[in-house]
């Protein structure tokens, strides 16, 4: 099964999707990601600037995926978590590595990875998941 | 080939995939003697991708290593060439994959590269052409695959997956390349054709007239080119297409095994043909001290081999724990079945 996509879409997300480029606010300091377009906080007193992530973090809750969405069958069994970056936001993404390591507050590392392919014809899509370090 | 003397690697990395399968688990499903094949290959196991990794995202783990022990910034790298037989695409660089996940921006010149195992040793060259004539101040050249054996194919034990990334540049260097040689000529030992899955290869003819033929040629070169004899050399890297080959070349070449040591990473790894010789690399700059001489020599069925004189700086012994090394990716590791494999590695068709 294919799981068409925008091409252009994908493309203009690479910044943060392949280097976890967020972006912080230069009066209160919040760091976002994904980025934001206006801080929530400050609204027009804000100014955001781009802000490069470590990609280290933990995990704050995580699932097992046994029956998955078109794309990904050939993955099951993997393991979806919400990730706690160690600068403050929290993203989804899918947990690899020695998933005997799989806690709640277990540590995790950006790894660059290949997230699906568009069909044998289509782009390969990449970016980020998380390995249990 | 003149180089300018002062030029090499100012950072390098490595990466390898965390699944394992042992010879014992592969032998099993074809019902032949482990014992006998281990002892053919000298390998016991070998280093398998995950289904979400392939040719690009080992490119990209090994470069971003090669990064932190270079110490710059990404957008000062003007080149970047990734040597593989297993690109992600037939059309569409992995390059600029790599170039696009590093942040490198957009000035920058890029190519894959294809010369079966040893086109990472290739892109070295090139790196090394444009960093030594003052055209870029860092080029990045990378060596990576996820190769595969047709199932029951001898090459089943052996074809593994890893990568190694170089950043070469004129200051800071951890090795300076103080001269490089190549010899080439046109030997259809081991080939794919297009659309075609899983490599050919004409069996015996890949040793003599090959293997031992080329990297003896290259190394010769080396040697006239440089005025070095071979016992000027502590260490020694020669592309692993099993354990067997690089001993014997060792042997004919009157170098000493134990100089092969440290990079002799094939026996728990695998061959992973770009990265082959360029983790050998890898793993001998590890453990290498400051003033000692590298000969590496890679080989390409088709047939060509790279030869290096490297010789080791100060500047080792603060850049080496700037990134985890080879051995810190060769402890990593989960054993997974015949089965899995089949699965992670797409053998399995609809
Ligand atoms: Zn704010």
């Amino acid at each position: 099964m294919s799981h068409r996509s925008s091409v252009p879409l994908a493309w203009r997300r690479f910044e943060a999707r392949y280097r976890l480029v967020g972006n912080r606010c230069l009066t209160c300091g919040t760091i976002y990601f994904p980025p934001k377009a206006i801080c929530p906080k400050c609204r027009r007193k804000g100014k955001l600037e781009k802000y490069q992530l470590k990609g280290e973090g933990k995990i704050h809750t995580y699932t097992i995926i046994h029956a998955a969405p078109s794309g990904f069958e050939k993955r099951v069994p993997y393991c979806i978590a919400i990730i706690e970056l160690d600068e403050g936001p929290k993203v989804l993404g899918e947990v690899v590595g020695d998933l005997t390591l799989l806690d709640i507050g277990a540590r995790v590392r950006a790894v660059f990875r290949k997230i699906y392919e568009d069909g044998e014809d289509g782009i390969i899509h990449y970016g980020l998941k998380w390995e249990l370090v | 080939m003149k180089t300018d003397g002062k030029s090499g690697i100012v950072g390098y990395g490595c990466y390898v995939p965390m699944y394992r399968i042992k010879v014992e688990e592969i032998a099993s499903v074809w019902g032949e003697d482990p014992e006998r094949i281990k002892k053919g290959l000298l390998v016991e196991e070998k280093a398998v991708a995950g289904d979400d990794e392939d040719t690009a995202t080992i490119a990209v783990e090994a470069a971003k290593n090669a990064l932190k022990r270079a110490c710059i910034n990404p957008d000062d790298i003007g080149a970047i060439y990734v040597g593989s037989e297993s690109h992600p695409y037939v059309v569409k660089p992995t390059a600029t994959i790599v170039g696009e996940a590093l942040g490198v921006g957009n000035s920058y010149t890029a190519a894959d590269l294809e010369f079966a195992c040893k086109a990472g040793t290739a892109g070295i060259q090139m790196c090394l052409g444009l960093v030594s004539s003052g055209m870029i101040d860092y080029g990045l050249a990378i060596g990576a695959d996820t190769a595969q054996g047709a199932p029951g194919d001898a090459l089943e034990y052996t074809a593994a997956s890893g990568g190694a990334a170089f950043v070469i540049g004129r200051k800071n260097v951890l090795a300076k390349i103080i001269a490089t040689a190549s010899y080439s000529s046109d030997t259809p030992d081991f080939w794919r054709r297009p659309m075609q899955h899983y490599p050919r290869h004409a069996a015996r003819f890949t040793g003599e007239p090959a293997y031992f033929r080329h990297i003896g040629g290259a190394v010769k070169l080396l040697l006239e080119e440089t005025n070095l004899s071979i016992s000027d050399f502590d260490k020694v890297v020669f592309h692993m297409p099993n354990g067997k080959f690089p001993l014997r070349m060792a042997k004919m070449l009157g170098i000493e095994k134990e100089k092969l040591a440290d990079g002799f990473v094939v026996s728990k790894v695998g061959n992973t043909y770009s990265g082959s010789s360029l983790l050998g690399l890898c793993a001998t700059l590890d453990k290498a001290k400051p003033k000692e001489l590298i000969l590496l020599a890679s080989f390409g069925s088709g047939a060509g081999s790279d030869a290096f004189a490297i010789e080791v700086t100060d500047l080792i012994e603060e850049k080496r724990d700037l990134a985890p090394t080879f051995e810190r990716y060769l402890n990593r590791k989960i054993y997974i079945s015949y089965a899995k494999y089949a699965k992670m590695r797409g053998k399995l068709k609809d």
